[in-house]
């Protein structure tokens, strides 16, 4: 597994862009209904658009030239009407539009984020958290504009090019002909431009990604920093970071920032040809002058949305790799997966084997190598041996966070890998190294153990684990706000609190991930003798290196080199004078 | 040290004004078209003076290709400031979110923190760049093309002079609507950012207690906020924008109305009538584009808005104006009966010790007895409400700062590890003068380097964020090996062990014997404390017990409860051997 370091950019999947594109919009056809309906409201702005022209010329050519004030005034009077109505349109149009677009960001950024739920271990412990964010946040909101232009500028554009181009043909093909000539210019210009800027936003965003992981980094750390007094160094660092941010952010719109000047000269050069077609060889006299100003004033209606079009191109080309980044994690699948004739698991009583289990966690060196055991129900296993030995791999196992390459591993005789992730967790009570405190109340921090649990459970859990007492030496006792990871509490306070979570939904299954680590041995009695009740008949887990905590298990494994080498009790062990007898003596050394 | 937004404008001025300037030009050459376009109507179709015709023509390409030019510089000088701006007013607040103290982080969720650097600072940016940038340009447009007007016809002109102020009001109007709401959505955004970040950061939980749909169910209300938050502001956006666009397709109408009745009157020439038409045309998309920019505007006023409110937070720890800076920290530390209080609840009560130069204490004591604290205020992270904590027999609050906390090397209880080399993380703080090996050297004393050397890429392999990808002892001695590296004459050790075996630890107490500093070590293992010079034990903030082993051993109270906890089966195997008295066996060992 490579690990992507905050600097690093990411390794992304190439994806064609009209693929991206064609998945991006979509998500429009949802709206079936309402597309529709803008469709036919813009037909409608497009056509008052059009005829706008039409009257100016009407009234120049026809009314002021036959000094008829009243017929002027009349059809002032019906264009200020057809544009009352053109207002009450386009309101309608950006409201429909405007719930379009909000829905399918949602959708979008629900989706991504139901998604990266599914994903295993492997996805987040190789990439930083900002850089995820990243993704959830930024990314999704960069496609805001693109979604709500879409439609709206698309459309309209097209079909007011598409009008004005009839017209002017209509009027007089060779004048028409003249004021487009200038148009492969800009398709030209368009597409160099374009062909080489997407790579540039492309790295644009990885390097904005960077930032933000770095952020991210650097406050969670916050403390270690000032510590250390590193401030200078991450200052530094953040420095380089925000240069190479600018300078790809420069990279890019050097080459984009070209985009309105292409069309600011084609436009010039399509005048020029008109003018010139009109006079010299068509020779428009003075009679026509209307025409003439109506055909400068189709022009500048065929350039208008054709600028807004590039503008919308521009603006597709600079966050197309923000749809592109949100779509690379939708398409990552997850490791673990429920198999298709899942079943769920039925209330189990906790007996566990390990079927001759191989494991590794990168297929080069293996970590678990041909285990096997079996655990009745109600048994209390310790696992000890020396750190990086595979404790912690076994207890992951069983709750499937990764899945084995050889063997089985059964529960109650259901081979885990058949039934639902879902059905399999719910039943065991698994408290990890990190042990993560949400920010909100203590109640609802020992409720995430099971959602429907009442009050009296929750102080229940808090006495067994003996974090009432300090819970309720708070102002607020159990409805005391906890900030992110719990800051505000003493490490071993958040450590009862996962206990107490862990033990609020009475699981069949209890896995200890060195529970009581920073908890001090006399709490830790205290700790054991509220669980024990608790723990009868359920089947646990421990793993712990204060040997004290572990004494009394039924079963000691001592694990070394992905391998069980000793089992049995502890006076057993002891008696044997192997592994364990080494370990239990190690910590009298320092005496 | 608040800078306004204003003043990093003003940094730029220059090219900013260069960049007006190229505005003015573009604007004027293209304002320049429809004088041309009259001369083509008025001498060339209706005066029959067809030589004039090409230098016109030529006229009209070369507007166009300086418009090509200036357009394209002014663009690229808007983009150059703007990311400047933003660039450096990210690096302030950064560095100013850096300087302040730990109790504004207790108080701050990381991802609202994270929205700000990040996502308000790009809305600044926009407004700075382009929105700015268009704003400008709409200003210098209308007023040249208004010039041209009363130039043309100053009888007409009026109808725009009248229509321009009222614009610029709604557009203010609607600016002060929006305000509000952008500001809610920015709220919403940090919100949005921290759930998710909440729900990454703690994805072992989530995924331990399958709790997945609940995640996203919470997501989603927060989702569904923010999107009601952005249908709110497009509501208003949709009452006001429309009328943006009916004025200006209201406008030459108008204009062609009173216009052609002043043709029909003749008092103006039809060719005057086609022009003023055209630059009417000139002045409705300006107009037109106002209502967005205000829009757009709005925002970034919201985002500035929340920006300012970090920097009126202030560092709570300062130093003294002429801080004293020691020329050499020998690393006695001394508590003077002191006591410290967050929010009116006492945390450490009348503590008092001394501790020489390369003596070590050990402080053990219940969870959530104020341990931890103490080290707090040793490196001043908070300030202790009574007494006087000194270093080297100065108040540490003479001291500076920054000497203070690079004396003192800390390994702390929660391991934070960056997402970097495991030799940066162990150069941190002190990278340009930590050598290779130092580095090893370090790896050595905290027993890492075994399992570091079997790493493919060893000391350069890359660790995942908070050193994922390593066994929690693992990270505990490279935290060990960052805090040994520093060859700090105060070392402490908060409660460092706790995820090593019994062996390992026992290596590393050996070795840290061997170092030279004045030690500091909270532990719940006997072994750690044991050898120290003096033993306290906390209990809800107060010393309960003091003294050595031996002496605390004798007092029968909680240390010997803990010795008995984690050592009487031994002490009963020793019994077996005829001892008879654990006290005696703690004088034979």
């Amino acid at each position: 597994m490579s690990v992507n370091a905050i600097r690093d950019d990411e390794h992304m999947q190439s994806v064609s862009k009209k693929a991206t594109l064609t998945r991006l919009f979509r998500y429009l056809l949802a709206y079936k209904g309402p597309i529709v309906s803008v469709i036919i409201i813009m037909l409608l702005t497009v056509a008052i658009s059009i005829i706008n022209p039409l009257i100016l010329e009407r009234a120049v050519d026809v009314h002021i030239a036959n000094n008829d004030f009243e017929r002027l005034l009349k059809l002032g009077m019906f264009a200020v009407s057809i544009n009352i109505i053109f207002v009450i349109l386009v309101k309608l149009r950006m409201y429909l539009m405007a719930k379009i677009s909000n829905h399918v960001l949602l959708t979008i950024r629900q989706e991504l984020y139901s998604h990266i739920q599914k994903l295993s271990f492997n996805f987040f412990d190789s990439r930083p958290t900002g850089k995820i964010l990243a993704r959830i946040i930024g990314d999704v909101n960069s496609l805001k504009d693109v979604l709500s232009n879409s439609v709206t500028t698309l459309i309209p554009d097209f079909v007011t090019i598409l009008a004005v181009v009839t017209i002017m043909i209509a009027k007089n093909w060779r004048l028409a002909m003249a004021s487009l000539i200038s148009l492969p210019i800009m398709a030209l210009g368009m597409w160099y431009i374009e062909t080489r800027s997407h790579r540039r936003w492309q790295i644009h965003r990885k390097k904005s990604s960077n930032l933000n992981a770095f952020i991210h980094e650097d406050l969670s750390g916050m403390r270690i920093i000032q510590s250390f007094t590193a401030e200078d160094e991450t200052e530094e660092d953040f420095d380089q970071l925000l240069k190479e941010h600018r300078d790809s952010f420069m990279h890019a719109v050097i080459l984009n920032d070209a985009f309105g000047s292409v069309i600011d000269i084609s436009w010039g050069i399509g005048i020029i040809c008109m003018y010139y077609t009109a006079i010299k060889i068509l020779r428009i006299g003075s009679d026509n002058v209307g025409t003439l100003i109506a055909f400068a004033t189709y022009i500048s209606m065929f350039w208008r949305p054709i600028m807004n079009l590039s503008n919308f191109y521009n603006q597709l080309i600079t966050n197309i790799s923000g749809a592109e980044r949100i779509f690379d994690i939708m398409d990552t699948k997850p490791d673990i997966t429920d198999s298709e004739t899942v079943i769920e698991l039925p209330e189990i009583k906790g007996e566990v084997v390990f079927d001759h289990v191989s494991f590794s966690y990168d297929e080069d060196t293996k970590v678990l190598n041909d285990v096997s055991f079996r655990i009745n129900a109600g048994e209390t296993i310790a696992l000890v041996g020396p750190t990086g030995a595979g404790k912690t791999t076994i207890v992951n196992l069983i709750s499937r966070f990764y899945d084995i390459q050889e063997g089985t591993i059964t529960i109650d005789g259901y081979d885990v890998k058949d039934v639902s992730i879902e059905s399999l967790r719910k039943q065991m009570g698994i408290m990890t190294q990190d042990n993560f405190l949400f920010s909100g109340t203590i109640k609802d921090n020992i409720r995430y153990g099971k959602l429907d649990a009442t009050d009296e459970e929750i102080i229940a859990a808090a006495k067994a684990v003996n974090a009432h007492d300090f819970i309720m030496k708070m102002e607020k006792g159990y409805d005391t706000e906890l900030k992110e990871r719990g800051a505000g509490l003493s490490i071993g306070q958040r450590q009862l609190l996962a206990f107490a979570r862990t033990m609020v939904s009475m699981p069949k299954i209890l896995i200890l991930d060195e529970a009581t680590s920073s908890i001090d041995t006399h709490t830790e009695l205290l700790v054991q003798q509220g669980i024990e009740a608790l723990l009868k008949g359920r089947t646990s887990f421990v793993i712990a290196h204060r040997l004290s905590t572990i004494r009394k298990a039924d079963r000691i494994f001592v694990i070394d080199d992905g391998k069980i080498k000793e089992e049995g009790s502890s006076d057993e062990l002891l008696a044997k004078k192997g592994l364990y007898y080494n370990l239990y003596m190690a910590q009298f050394k320092n005496l | 040290m608040k800078k306004k937004i204003s003043w990093y404008i003003f940094k730029y001025w220059y090219t900013y004004l260069f960049a007006i300037l190229c505005i003015i030009i573009a604007v004027t050459l293209d304002l320049l078209s429809p004088q041309v376009t009259k001369r083509i109507i008025d001498n060339v179709i209706v005066g029959g003076d067809l030589d004039l015709l090409p230098r016109l023509l030529l006229l009209v390409f070369m507007i166009g290709l300086g418009r090509f030019i200036f357009q394209y510089v002014k663009e690229l000088l808007f983009d150059i400031n703007s990311s400047k701006i933003a660039a450096g007013m990210r690096k302030d607040l950064f560095q100013h979110i850096q300087s302040l103290s730990l109790s504004f982080f207790d108080k701050n969720n990381t991802g609202e923190l994270m929205s700000r650097v990040k996502d308000d600072i790009d809305q600044i940016w926009k407004a700075v760049g382009f929105v700015s940038m268009l704003i400008i340009e709409v200003a210098i447009h209308t007023t040249i093309v208004l010039y041209c007007m009363y130039n043309l016809s100053p009888k007409l002109a009026i109808i725009p002079t009248i229509m321009l102020p009222v614009m610029a009001g709604l557009a203010v109007f609607m600016e002060r609507k929006l305000g509000k709401i952008f500001e809610e959505i920015s709220e919403e955004n940090a919100q949005l950012n921290t759930v998710a970040q909440e729900n990454l950061s703690g994805v072992r939980t989530v995924k331990a207690f399958a709790r997945e749909k609940f995640e996203i169910q919470k997501f989603l209300s927060r989702n569904k906020r923010y999107y009601e938050l952005n249908m709110k502001q497009s509501k208003v956006f949709i009452k006001y924008y429309p009328y943006f666009q009916f004025v200006t397709k209201l406008l030459p109408m108008i204009i062609i109305i009173i216009g052609g009745y002043q043709v029909i009157q003749g008092e103006i020439s039809l060719g005057t009538l086609g022009a003023f038409t055209e630059y009417s045309m000139n002045i409705v998309w300006p107009m037109e584009m106002l209502g967005w920019l205000s829009n757009e505007f709005a925002s970034a006023i919201a985002s500035n808005k929340r920006i300012k409110k970090i920097y009126e937070e202030k560092p709570l720890i300062t130093e003294i104006d002429n801080p004293i800076l020691l020329d050499e920290v020998k690393g006695a530390i001394k508590f003077n009966h002191v006591s410290f209080s967050i929010d009116n609840k006492l945390i450490l009560n009348d503590i008092s010790f001394n501790l020489p130069p390369g003596k070590t204490i050990g402080i053990m004591g219940a969870t959530g007895t104020g341990k931890s604290s103490i080290i707090n205020l040793l490196q001043r992270f908070y300030d202790a409400t009574e007494g006087e904590i000194e270093l080297d027999g100065i108040n540490i609050k003479n001291l500076s700062l920054k000497q203070l906390r690079k004396n003192i090397s800390l390994v702390m209880q929660d391991v934070f590890l960056f997402s970097d080399t495991i030799s940066e993380n162990v150069k941190m703080g002190d990278r340009y003068h930590i050598k290779k090996h130092e580095i090893i050297e370090a790896a050595t004393y905290s027993q890492s380097r075994d399992f570091i050397e079997k790493m493919e890429d060893q000391y350069e392999t890359i660790v995942g964020e908070r050193g994922v990808g390593l066994s929690g002892g693992q990270k505990q001695r490279i935290s060990i090996a960052r805090a040994l590296a520093k060859k700090a004459p105060i070392l402490v050790l908060d409660d460092s062990t706790s995820a090593l075996d019994m062996e390992t630890e026992h290596l590393i107490q050996k070795a840290l014997s061997q170092i030279e500093a004045t030690k500091i070590i909270i532990a719940h293992r006997i072994s750690a404390v044991k050898n120290a010079d003096e033993i306290i034990i906390l209990d809800e903030g107060r010393i309960a017990e003091r003294g050595t082993h031996e002496t605390l051993l004798g007092e029968k109270g909680y240390y010997y409860d803990t010795y008995i906890a984690q050592y009487g089966e031994y002490l009963d195997e020793l019994k077996k051997d005829a001892v008879s008295d654990p006290e005696e066996v703690a004088e034979c060992l």
